[in-house]
């Protein structure tokens, strides 16, 4: 995947990703209030308490919206092109953005329900994807 | 209880550049050259702007903008600062402009905005530029494109309300048309809404001909008080409502695809203005891509949730309807330089409003409603102008 543009962790995101590594989604919950958020952040987004806690989402989710891409950002995508990206809700609530990969585009629709897999970009890099369920 | 700037300022010059390929002239030329249009609108000397707001430019970027300009004007404003607040949120600016009028800071404001998309830059550039707004870490790896983006709304849209592919080609349909009247407009060609379906896929639902122009450009506004507009050579523009209303920056953290803040930008402008939709005579609404004018639409009470597809059908927002919307081309026909892209539906307003808008006048045009989106549906500023105060 040399050329895709690659997340750089940061303090906040690195548990994250390094869960993903291991095949994990992990996603934050706060541990006062008990909500859930993506992506990650040092507060929560509710009551702004500063606890927040890590647990592994269940990795299913359902498509909120999405689009087939045919022209990309850069010849290292277009190469790729058409793809699916998508927003996808997780069971848990919050939403975050995908592909949707190893299925028929044009069989891809809102609603439908998906769960993640993942793809190793490098040897740190690790990305989730979604399949159809 | 805020004081209203409602009738309390107006726009006393108002004048775009050339624009779409102008090759002749960098963003920061086409900045100056904007101003002294303006300027010459008002029939005022440089001496006379007290205040300065720009935006900066993706072709020619200068890290003071503002400063820079003046610096080349040889003006020394009281109020001097470059915002950066993506397409349509150069209204937020001209929000600042009039508060800073009404509070006493200034007497004359200069907003002046160009960039050079189109000639400054290669396509890939501007590409990665604007689609650079998403996430690094959680959007921009799954290789979204502005499109791609502003493709999710639409597809959620169509899927919620039953929106058709030919309903969002109509918007499209419709500026061109527009477009064709107005002899500064970048692509005057008619099209049909065949065209726009036939047109090549670029984000599914979206059509190349869904898309706005790469564009070079500039625009600039002279503001001033409403007791000093009366002096100057044309019929002042009032503002009568202003509204702000920010949902988001990154479109994956929408508390709604298909509802924006535009519905909180236009409740206040409403307010502000003591008027209600029914009272509008036309509008200018941000127009990056067709879903954005359905939704904008909707959310601003020209129509119920979901009836935006049909309105703009019936041929509703076209020159003789009952709201002609984009009557310049907008961002789809007219052009797009980026950040300055909403300078455009401003000085159009203007225009319309001094009834000086020629073969494509709205007949006895009083009260407009223009409404600028910056980032994905992110941040929006609704005006509300009037040829007299209240």
């Amino acid at each position: 995947m040399q050329g895709k543009i690659t997340p750089k962790p940061t303090v906040e995101t690195a548990p994250y990703w390094e869960a993903c590594r291991n095949h994990e989604l992990l996603i934050q919950q706060c541990s006062t209030c008990h909500h859930f958020q993506f992506y990650p952040r040092l507060m929560c987004t509710k009551c702004t308490n500063r606890k927040m806690q890590w647990k592994r989402a269940t990795g299913h989710g359902t498509v909120k919206s999405f689009t087939i891409v045919h022209r990309a950002i850069s010849k290292v995508y277009q190469m790729e092109a058409p793809y699916v990206v998508a927003l996808i809700q997780l069971e848990e609530g919050p939403t975050m953005m995908s592909n949707i990969i190893k299925c028929n585009l044009q069989a891809v629709e809102i609603g439908m329900k998906v769960k993640v897999e993942f793809e190793t970009w490098s040897e740190s890099m690790t990305v989730p994807q979604f399949t159809p369920v | 209880m805020m004081a209203s700037l409602t009738g309390k300022v107006a726009i006393v010059g108002a004048a775009d550049t050339e624009v779409g390929f102008v090759p002749h002239l960098s963003a920061t030329q086409l900045c100056i050259d904007a101003a002294l249009r303006a300027l010459e609108d008002a029939g005022i000397s440089k001496d006379e702007v007290d205040g300065l707001i720009t935006c900066n430019s993706m072709a020619e970027p200068i890290l003071y903008h503002a400063e820079a300009i003046a610096e080349y004007l040889q003006i020394f404003p009281k109020y001097c600062m470059s915002v950066g607040t993506g397409g349509g949120t150069t209204f937020s600016a001209l929000h600042h402009a009039a508060s800073a009028i009404a509070t006493g800071i200034c007497d004359t404001v200069l907003i002046t905005m160009a960039d050079s998309l189109r000639s400054g830059l290669t396509k890939e550039q501007t590409m990665a530029m604007q689609a650079s707004t998403g996430h690094r870490e959680f959007e921009l790896p799954y290789g979204p494109t502005v499109p791609a983006y502003y493709a999710l709304i639409a597809k959620a849209h169509m899927e919620q309300y039953g929106t058709t592919p030919e309903q969002l080609a109509r918007v499209s349909v419709t500026a061109r048309k527009h477009a064709h009247l107005n002899q500064n407009a970048q692509m005057r060609d008619l099209i049909t809404v065949e065209d726009v379906i036939q047109s090549r896929f670029i984000a599914e639902p979206l059509h190349l001909l869904d898309c706005s122009l790469i564009s070079d450009g500039g625009a600039a506004v002279i503001l001033t008080s409403a007791e000093r507009a009366v002096h100057f050579p044309h019929h002042p523009v009032y503002i009568l409502g202003v509204g702000e209303g920010h949902g988001h920056e990154h479109i994956s953290q929408a508390r709604s695809l298909t509802t924006s803040a535009a519905v909180e930008s236009g409740q206040r402008a409403y307010k502000m203005a003591g008027l209600r939709p029914k009272d509008i005579d036309f509008a200018e609404l941000y127009d990056c891509f067709t879903p954005t004018v359905l939704i904008e639409l909707e959310d601003l009470g020209f129509c119920e949730k979901g009836e935006a597809g049909a309105f703009v059908e019936s041929g509703e927002i076209e020159l003789g309807g009952s709201l002609p919307v984009n009557t310049h081309g907008g961002l789809l026909a007219h052009c797009h330089p980026g950040n300055p892209g909403s300078m455009f539906a401003l000085t159009e307003a203007v225009t319309q409003l001094r009834h000086q808008a020629g073969i494509r006048q709205v007949p006895r045009a009083e009260v407009a409603l223009v409404h600028g989106q910056g980032g994905i549906m992110s941040s929006h500023t609704t005006l509300i102008l009037g040829r007299e105060v209240g």
